[in-house]
């Protein structure tokens, strides 16, 4: 697989940003803050981290990457038409009759999906069953990756994973929560206070890592790190920013669920072409 | 006309008897044997549910989950997404009956061949009382797209069912088992293959379609009957879903009239089923005995059955109405 640098994957994650842009503007329904916020770490698994082959998805010694708040998609959809999966062009289908880029994803309909999700708080109980056959089938050298939301924590059936998992020593779980902070009704720590949430990982057994979601280079430590861990299932708490990209989407829930219109998706677009200098003039 | 053959000594009253779900855990621990990638899941109810069985002999293969039925499924759907074929059991209370949207998404939907078994079905659970008798399971998994649904009539049927369900590494099933000792009515070389209704009994005045534990009562009532000049066609119909059409609508079609009977809400169960097919297809007068819209409640399970009418006497008696009502207008 080739190796990027940390400037090229950044600048591929702003390309991703863009098509998202432009996906839920063609779509006109979508959640937009979670997949822009998501853009870095989808570059990074699927550009770095990630072993796996486009043009064979079914590739039986693959990484699996559960995307458990299904309703990020568009960055998941993004990510593999940039990884080659599909063409690009395919991405103006999303949401609309009769695609593979179903509203919340469908594994049958498009392969290289590995689940059907969108109902919260199921992806780290179907990690937990792949990484217990891969257990049984004594497979050491696959990982199964699983993104979730922070909100979705208030479901009960994580919690039911996570201690599935730990009592398993499931340590080839990585699971990377993008704590942005927000859900659909607002603040999440105003609708259903999740912190400290570290602690509440920890205590349930889990192996904790705090990183920045947004820095690509942390992103692939930490999940170098988490391989290395013995013992225990490894939770990533990413903090990102919901929307990250365009400034007048960060950081405000009431993006969560809503589109850009046309107007809006013009000025997001201008932005996140003229971020990719910021971005730049970060690291150097 | 299908062979079945079935025990001979059906009014006995020492008929041999046996729980259902025992034959569920002899099936699964040959399926074991037969197939290393069956893998079993429970959620702390191993012995009830006859999973100890596999679990003694295949311990790597068994994974606890603890009273977690959300994640019970869940974990189910991965491991069948990585090739394995998973029974996941519970009470059929909490499964699927506490989980039933994890059931639609990850494992329908999805298309992952999970076998949900759901033990402790039905009023015959007794003194337990209403919170554990489960009576909407079928309902609930027939709605499901992609579900197929069986209710075995005894523990040998459960085993050849298992077995079934163990071999079939495309569709998600559930499959609905009793607490009680019902009695064996099969013998090993009785039938079963999923999607099948069986004639038990032919008759040619009324077509009684049956699931679970009501085929042995349906047949009791077809022994009595037939000494009162009335001649039940017994259908025994252990999958509810895919249903065998072909199979009652040419019983149907020969007797004209139909009672169902199962030991659960007939509000789309095999009750619902029969008549939603009838509705469309062929329609005749039509009698469904089961739970009719309200919970069971503590008791002996026989005082149960009786109260409830779901017994060979209730068939009975509904089966004289239907002839007094209609078959006269006949002759």
């Amino acid at each position: 697989m080739t190796k990027y640098t940390i400037e090229a994957l950044e600048l591929k994650a702003n390309e991703i940003r863009v098509d998202i842009i432009r996906m839920l503007e063609e779509a006109g329904s979508g959640h937009s803050a979670g997949p822009l916020g998501l853009a870095d770490i989808f570059t990074a698994l699927y550009f770095d981290i990630l072993k796996h082959n486009p043009a064979k998805p079914n590739w039986d010694q693959r990484d699996i990457l559960l995307l458990s708040n299904g309703h990020c998609v568009p960055v998941r959809y993004a990510a593999m038409a940039h990884a080659g999966y599909f063409e690009r062009k395919e991405l103006m289908t999303l949401r609309k009759f009769g695609s593979r880029l179903q509203g919340h994803p469908e594994r049958i309909r498009l392969p290289g999906l590995e689940t059907t999700s969108g109902p919260l708080g199921c992806g780290l109980s179907q990690a937990a069953g792949m990484a217990l056959a891969l257990r049984m089938n004594k497979e050491q050298f696959r990982w199964v990756y699983v993104v979730m939301s922070d909100g979705e924590q208030d479901e009960g059936n994580i919690w039911e994973a996570a201690m599935l998992a730990s009592k398993y020593k499931l340590n080839n779980i990585i699971a990377i929560t993008d704590r942005n902070n927000i859900q659909i009704d607002g603040p999440t720590e105003v609708v259903m206070p999740l912190d400290d949430l570290r602690a509440k990982w920890e205590a349930f057994g889990w192996h904790v890592i705090e990183i920045d979601g947004n820095n690509i280079e942390a992103i692939i430590d930490a999940c170098a790190m988490g391989r290395a861990i013995v013992e225990k299932p490894i939770m990533i708490i990413a903090h990102t920013v919901p929307g990250k990209g365009v400034d007048f989407m960060e950081y405000d829930f009431h993006w969560h669920g809503a589109p850009p219109n046309h107007e809006e998706a013009i000025k997001a677009l201008h932005e996140l072409r003229t971020l990719q200098g910021r971005i730049r003039s970060e690291h150097e | 006309m299908n062979e079945v053959y079935l025990v001979d000594n059906l009014l006995a009253k020492n008929i041999g008897q046996e729980p259902i779900r025992k034959g569920f855990g002899r099936g699964l621990l040959k399926a074991g044997g037969l197939d290393e990638n069956v893998v079993a899941v429970c959620a702390d109810l191993t012995d009830s549910t006859q999973m100890n069985l596999f679990r003694d002999a295949y311990p790597g293969r068994f994974i606890e989950a603890g009273v977690a039925e959300q994640n019970l499924v869940t974990v189910g759907s991965g491991l069948a997404a990585m090739g394995k074929i998973p029974f996941v059991s519970s009470y059929a209370a909490f499964s699927p009956g506490r989980n039933w949207e994890q059931i639609r998404t990850t494992i329908c939907l999805n298309q992952q061949p999970v076998k949900i078994i759901g033990s402790h079905a039905g009023v015959s659970v007794g003194p337990d009382g209403a919170t554990h008798q489960m009576l909407e399971d079928i309902t609930l998994m027939r709605v499901l797209p992609n579900m197929i649904v069986l209710a075995p009539g005894d523990s040998l049927e459960a085993e050849k069912a298992t077995l079934a369900l163990a071999s079939d590494k495309e569709h998600p099933a559930y499959m609905r088992l009793a607490r009680e000792a019902t009695p064996i009515i099969s013998t090993p070389k009785t039938p079963f293959t999923i999607g099948k209704a069986y004639i038990y009994t032919e008759g040619r005045d009324i077509t009684v379609v049956s699931t679970g534990t009501m085929t042995y009562q349906a047949l009791v009532a077809a022994e009595k009957l037939y000494k009162e000049g009335i001649d039940l066609e017994v259908v025994h119909c252990p999958t509810i879903k895919p249903l065998d059409t072909v199979t009652i609508l040419r019983s149907v079609k020969k007797t004209g009239l139909v009672i169902t009977a199962e030991e659960g809400q007939i509000n789309g169960g095999l009750g619902g089923a029969v008549a939603e097919l009838l509705g469309e297809e062929m329609p005749v007068p039509l009698k469904r005995i089961g739970m009719r819209d309200h919970f069971g409640e503590s008791g002996q399970p026989e005082e149960l059955l009786e109260h409830f009418g779901l017994t060979a006497k209730k068939i009975m008696i509904v089966a004289h109405q239907l002839t007094t009502d209609y078959k006269k207008d006949k002759n």
